[in-house]
């Protein structure tokens, strides 16, 4: 990359680095006066050197989240009946013994006809008859999603103590109450981000 | 109504705080009490709220907590009165002990403690924080202000800018996406746009001019002006750059909107404009005469362009005053002079900011939300119902699946 000159003009390869950034403003920030402003103003060195570099392992220890391609998931396998009696000692507490749901949210409640759970198809099945409560079956658009949250978060008053076999096995019984999957179906790296969600096409990127 | 105060009354308090008073001429003597004859209280380390001036933060739950609004005066909120929204608790975290790790598409994978995220040039600017879900639903009369949304804020932070990291750190041009990704107990993540990134993101740790409180992501957070709250991720301990969306609990099952269309909106993170009358508002008790109104309004898309304020139920509309400075993403005070008859009316006010965007009503909203809305990113213009005699309600709205 380039240097900035004594005069604070930038040569040409640091400018096209700036551009290739999303426009020179971000390394020129405006008047002084002006709020915020990159903090990178002229006189800017190309590194500051602060800080030291990450290593291969702090990284793995770190990097917990998946991806909805799988990308991320570990080890390990679980079945609806290898989660049922995890489910049963650590979640019903709070979210029913049938995931029906309690003080924490509903888990289970999916049924074809209502997918998804509002909008013109579900208002004209629905009738006079009470709401179909949001769920995960109905509402979870990334099978992935919920191995990525139970094993971060949960359960809440001890979280991250679930091992992956635990946590697919969780995944497996969720899965399988609402219907997604098979009672025996196998839960793992490569079989979780294949399961078909029933809300994966209802999210739109943000548009208004 | 303080009636006026005359020569009588001021001999007669005189007469009787005469202990007091030995050496105030009684002809002059205005208060009770006369704090001018003997020394007054010495500096001190903090300087604490008058004990007459009881601030607090409202409808404090486990989870969260709101800022006053009705009772604050300026843009800034205190920091002490910033509201709270929390999914695992508030961490305590030693400062010493605290890492930044900033890794992904990356050239350069880096790791941070605080004393060298604070070495990096700083950026300072003052805006809005708002919880995506700050909306009432089925509120009463006996609502105030900051029931209403009292989960907003405005503060001037301080920090890094993302612009400044990611350039040190060699952002691959191919990463859209960055997570973002906490160290309480809920490990909260959310992904956000690179744009965001070169715009104007930050990693503040500095709060008015101070250390965050612990409550507010101590000792660096994430701030996306404008963005919705649960994205400016508190108690930042990871980054991890990517050339797509992760995909986390936070932006797919909660923080999205299902429509009346049958879709739903994901990523809805900027702010539409919004404004409230925070006094008169109940639980305030008026007398007919001159009133000024008061409020503040804010908008995620830029700078508040106007406020009108209608005295009349909706009727009629006139512009409000905005007291300066007027910043982009940021709270903006208004002002209306207006004289009450005395009869029953409906006070209101409705926000435009600098896009264009006006303030929608709650019908309007919810035509496009449908009756299954969540509470998220909810924006309606508020009334104030005043009767006859004074007292002043919320004005309730139909739940929205009636």
């Amino acid at each position: 990359m380039g240097r900035v000159t004594p005069r604070g003009m930038l040569t040409a390869p640091l400018l096209a680095a700036a551009l290739a950034l999303g426009g020179a403003g971000i390394l020129f920030a405006g008047p002084a006066a002006a709020q915020g402003g990159s903090g990178a103003e002229q006189g800017t060195p190309e590194s500051f050197g602060f800080g030291r570099a990450a290593t291969a392992e702090e990284i793995a220890a770190w990097d917990i989240d998946i991806m909805p391609d799988g990308t991320g998931l570990p080890e390990g396998e679980g079945t609806a009946a290898s989660g049922a009696p995890i489910y049963a000692r650590q979640c019903a507490v709070c979210h029913g013994q049938s995931g029906e749901g309690g003080v924490a949210d509903r888990l289970v409640g999916y049924t074809p006809e209502t997918t998804p759970p509002f909008g013109p198809r579900y208002e004209e099945w629905r009738g006079d008859g009470p709401d179909v409560p949001y769920s995960i079956g109905n509402y979870w658009p990334y099978a992935t999603t919920l191995f990525d949250y139970i094993r971060r978060a949960m359960p809440s008053n001890a979280p991250g103590t679930l091992e992956a076999d635990q946590v697919y096995g969780l995944v497996a019984w969720i899965l399988a109450e609402n219907g997604l999957i098979g009672a025996d179906d196998a839960m793992n790296a490569t079989t979780l981000p294949a399961v078909e969600m029933p809300a994966r096409d209802i999210f739109v990127p943000q548009e208004r | 109504m303080p009636r006026k105060v005359t020569r009588r009354d001021i001999l007669a308090g005189a007469a009787g705080a005469i202990g007091a008073a030995t050496l105030a001429p009684a002809g002059q003597r205005v208060h009770a009490q006369d704090t001018t004859k003997s020394p007054g209280g010495p500096a001190s380390a903090i300087g604490a709220r008058s004990p007459h001036e009881p601030l607090a933060r409202g409808r404090v739950t486990g989870l969260s907590s709101r800022t006053p609004l009705q009772d604050l005066h300026g843009m800034i909120t205190p920091s002490d009165l910033h509201f709270e929204r929390h999914h695992g608790g508030v961490p305590e975290i030693d400062p010493d002990d605290y890492r930044l790790l900033i890794h992904g598409m990356v050239e350069r994978p880096i790791v941070l403690t605080l004393a060298e995220l604070k070495r990096f040039p700083a950026t300072s600017r003052i805006c809005f924080l708002e919880c995506s879900g700050n909306y009432p639903t089925g509120a009463g009369p006996e609502t105030k202000p900051e029931l209403v949304c009292g989960m907003t804020s405005t503060t001037e932070w301080t920090g890094v800018s993302l612009a400044t990291l990611f350039r040190e750190i060699g952002a691959s041009s191919d990463a859209t996406w960055f997570l973002a990704e906490g160290q309480d107990a809920a490990v909260m993540t959310r992904s956000v746009p690179m744009e965001k990134a070169w715009d104007d993101a930050m990693i503040a740790y500095a709060q008015n001019g101070e250390a965050l409180r612990p409550s507010q992501g101590y000792p660096a957070r994430l701030l996306l002006p404008g963005w919705e709250g649960n994205s400016n991720v508190k108690w930042l301990r990871r980054i991890e750059l990517a050339d797509q969306p992760f995909m986390t609990r936070e932006e797919t099952s909660k923080y999205t909107d299902p429509l009346a269309d049958g879709t739903a909106r994901q990523f809805s993170f900027v702010f539409d404009a919004r404004s409230i009358i925070t006094s008169p508002a109940y639980p305030d008790v008026v007398e007919p005469g001159w009133i000024e109104l008061r409020g503040v309004a804010w908008s995620g898309r830029g700078t508040i362009a106007k406020v009108d304020v209608s005295t009349d139920g909706g009727r009629t509309w006139q512009e409000a005053r905005l007291q300066g400075p007027v910043l982009k993403q940021a709270h903006t005070r208004f002002r209306h002079l207006w004289r009450w008859d005395g009869s029953e009316t409906e006070i209101m006010s409705r926000a435009t900011d600098d896009s264009g965007y006006v303030q929608p009503t709650r019908a309007a909203l919810r035509a496009v939300r449908g009756r299954r809305a969540r509470r998220y990113h909810l924006n309606p213009i508020t009334a104030w119902r005043i009767q006859p005699n004074g007292q002043v309600y919320y004005r309730e709205e139909p739940p929205w699946d009636a």
